[in-house]
């Protein structure tokens, strides 16, 4: 498969009163052109700042890509002057956000929210233009779009308007789309319908989908690769089978055990103890030592590399290396245990 | 919508009842009569005029009769403007006020848009902070120390412009840059802190997440959403203008209504007093009116009944 994005090394840092927060640390990814990864992980272990970065859309002001490489189809992105990045914003790379209720202009219609993009990147006239997003609309699955492209946000519901977020997405057949947890703020119901209609819509076009949530169902929904991220680094990336099925670092295993499970007999819902690293003094070595049950003498001074499982699939987890003692996931690790 | 503006001039129409109620009798308890000032008339003439004016009636009697006529739209005849009515009074004046009054508020705003959309883009930065120093100036300074250093420097010191009266359009720059600076300094203010607020928006990311350049960003997306909560300050600010006038056009010689209004009051001519009070009012709800239409223009989760066209 064609190489579409290529993360090298990359670091990102906030600058804040309280001193500088690293919140993207050293982060290497991979994606091939039509691929869908899924980047999962905790409230504040970088994978918003991650795909920020691949859009240059982190404030100026006070945060920085301070290395690394953002290679798309070989061009580096953090190089990219500002210019460079309008032609690629839209056109080639586009984004879902996280809450449709706020992510739409109040007093623009929908139509010339979706229009703008297309007016912008493929210089189409206004009734060229008018038509395709009435097209879109009827392809993200809006009824009576003729009507409703004249509409303005707040005639529309929840559901709805994450489909307007992903026509205005789709306007310009990005090669890459990012999914910044699109269905996080929606009703479970819908949820499943927007999942439907992304994986849908990616065979039909063909586009290659970050997805970026913290909910591993939808990860099993929708994803080929899965990235597990924590306190800035990437922990683990495999195939969605290898990190449901296989899973090797200790944080996965929490991930998965405390997924709350139909059959299970304890009522209980299981939590990883402790919390997150503070990132504005990470820690030495590995981010997950201090809540690991398995932590050894050297995870704590050294951060482990990216052990190779298979081809595919990647931890890094002091636990892996020849040295040390061989241990098994705990039972509510195990998905395919559960049936 | 039609029915919608029909209700608010019901509204309108009752609002200017009460405060013509009001004024009327705040207007009985002022001192002395029309005719004290004039010394060389004798009692016995005055208690003609007072008789002839209907004035020695018990005051709600007044009042009934005032009421009456003014509900068929007769203002009244001036006492001290030898029996002209009032209407051709505030008519012949209005034009200058008017004038000056919107000339500034339109200089204001747009110029405050302006300078307060500048202030958000450059946020902290010198412009940002100079921008503020400049409106806290533009409020805390009454607009009659800033219209006589206008006039001192600009019109005395340099020669630019005329220093008062009301001839040419070159006579109307100075007052209305007086009058002006308080509208400007106001919605600079509230213009820079709408778009900080609005650029923290999540759509504003998805504007940029669409290639927009910043400029675009800004124009079509910001400053539209920013300028909801800035036409709510325009009424008030309309306000201030009618009464700055008061002030400005004394010290410019404006021949404009302010002028008339206040020598009215201070002789007591009741019906020119009525007539003014009651053409602000029109005037103020009027404004407030056509700000909240405003706003259904600018952001459509107001339009009102139905909000489909």
């Amino acid at each position: 498969m064609e190489k579409l994005l290529e993360l090298k090394n990359v670091h990102v840092s906030f600058n804040t009163y309280g001193g500088e927060v690293k919140a993207v640390r050293g982060v290497n990814l991979q994606l091939d052109k039509g691929e869908s990864l899924a980047i999962v992980g905790e409230s504040g272990s970088g994978k918003s700042v991650t795909s920020k970065a691949v859009m240059r859309l982190l404030p100026a002001k006070t945060s920085k890509i301070k290395e690394g490489q953002i290679l798309f189809e070989g061009k580096d992105l953090v190089k990219a002057s500002n210019r460079e990045m309008e032609k690629i914003r839209g056109a080639e790379i586009s984004m879902i956000f996280q809450d449709p209720m706020t992510s739409l202009n109040p007093t623009m219609t929908v139509g010339k929210q979706i229009m703008e993009g297309l007016r912008k990147h493929q210089n189409m006239s206004k009734g060229e233009a008018k038509e395709r997003a009435i097209n879109l609309l009827k392809l993200v699955g809006i009824p009576n779009p003729e009507v409703r492209v004249q509409e303005y946000p707040h005639q529309f519901s929840g559901g709805m308007r994450q489909r307007v977020v992903i026509a205005i997405a789709l306007a310009c057949n990005p090669k890459l789309l990012i999914a910044d947890e699109p269905t996080t703020a929606l009703d479970v119901t819908i949820q499943a319908q927007i999942l439907d209609l992304m994986r849908d819509l990616q065979e039909k076009t063909g586009t290659a989908i970050i997805l970026i949530t913290h909910d591993l169902g939808v990860v099993a929904n929708l994803a080929q690769r899965v990235a597990v991220m924590y306190g800035g680094t990437i922990v683990e990336t495999g195939t969605v089978d290898e990190i449901f099925y296989k899973p090797k670092h200790p944080y996965t295993w929490g991930l998965l055990a405390s997924m709350p499970k139909l059959h299970a007999e304890s009522k209980e819902l299981l939590a990883i103890p402790g919390t997150p690293p503070d990132l504005l003094n990470p820690p030495k070595g590995c981010p997950f030592a201090a809540r690991c049950p398995y932590a050894m003498e050297v995870c704590v001074e050294h951060m482990p590399e990216a052990y190779d499982v298979s081809t595919s699939h990647k931890a890094a987890c002091w636990l892996l290396d020849e040295r040390a003692p061989k241990v098994e996931p705990p039972e509510e690790a195990l998905v395919g245990g559960a049936r | 919508m039609g029915k919608y503006v029909l209700k608010r001039i019901g509204y309108m129409l009752l609002t200017l009842f009460i405060i013509a109620s009001v004024t009327f009798f705040l207007m009985k308890l002022l001192p002395g009569s029309p005719f004290n000032n004039e010394d060389r008339l004798s009692d016995t003439q005055k208690e003609i005029l007072l008789d002839k004016y209907g004035l020695n009636e018990p005051v709600p009697v007044q009042y009934v009769k005032y009421m009456t006529a003014l509900a068929q739209g007769d203002l009244g005849i001036s006492f001290q403007f030898d029996g002209r009515p009032v209407s051709t009074l505030i008519g012949e004046r209005i034009g200058a006020s008017a004038f000056l009054g919107m000339q500034s508020l339109i200089l204001g705003t747009v110029l405050g848009l302006i300078l307060g959309t500048i202030a958000a883009i450059r946020h902290n930065s010198w412009v940002d902070y100079s921008a503020t120093v400049a409106s806290v100036l533009g409020l805390s300074i009454p607009s009659f120390v800033f219209a006589s250093l206008l006039q001192y420097y600009v019109g005395v010191k340099l020669q630019w412009l005329p220093v008062a009266f009301w001839t040419t359009w070159e006579h109307t720059i100075l007052p209305s840059i007086a009058l002006s600076l308080v509208v400007i300094a106001t919605t600079s203010r509230f213009m820079r802190t709408e778009i900080l607020e609005v650029l923290g928006q999540d759509y504003i990311i998805t504007a940029r997440s669409k290639g927009l350049s910043n400029a675009r960003v800004i124009v079509t997306h910001a400053i539209r959403n920013a300028m909801i909560p800035v036409i709510t300050i325009l009424g008030p600010l309309a306000v201030n203008l009618i009464t700055g006038t008061l002030v400005i056009e004394r010290i410019f010689s404006v021949p404009g209504l302010g002028q008339q209004f206040v020598s009215s009051i201070a002789t007591n001519d009741y019906p020119v007093i009525m007539g003014t009070t009651l053409f602000y009012s029109t005037l103020f709800i009027g404004v407030i009116l056509l700000v909240d239409i405003l706003y259904g223009i600018i952001d459509p989760r107001i339009r009102i009944s139905g909000g489909k066209e």
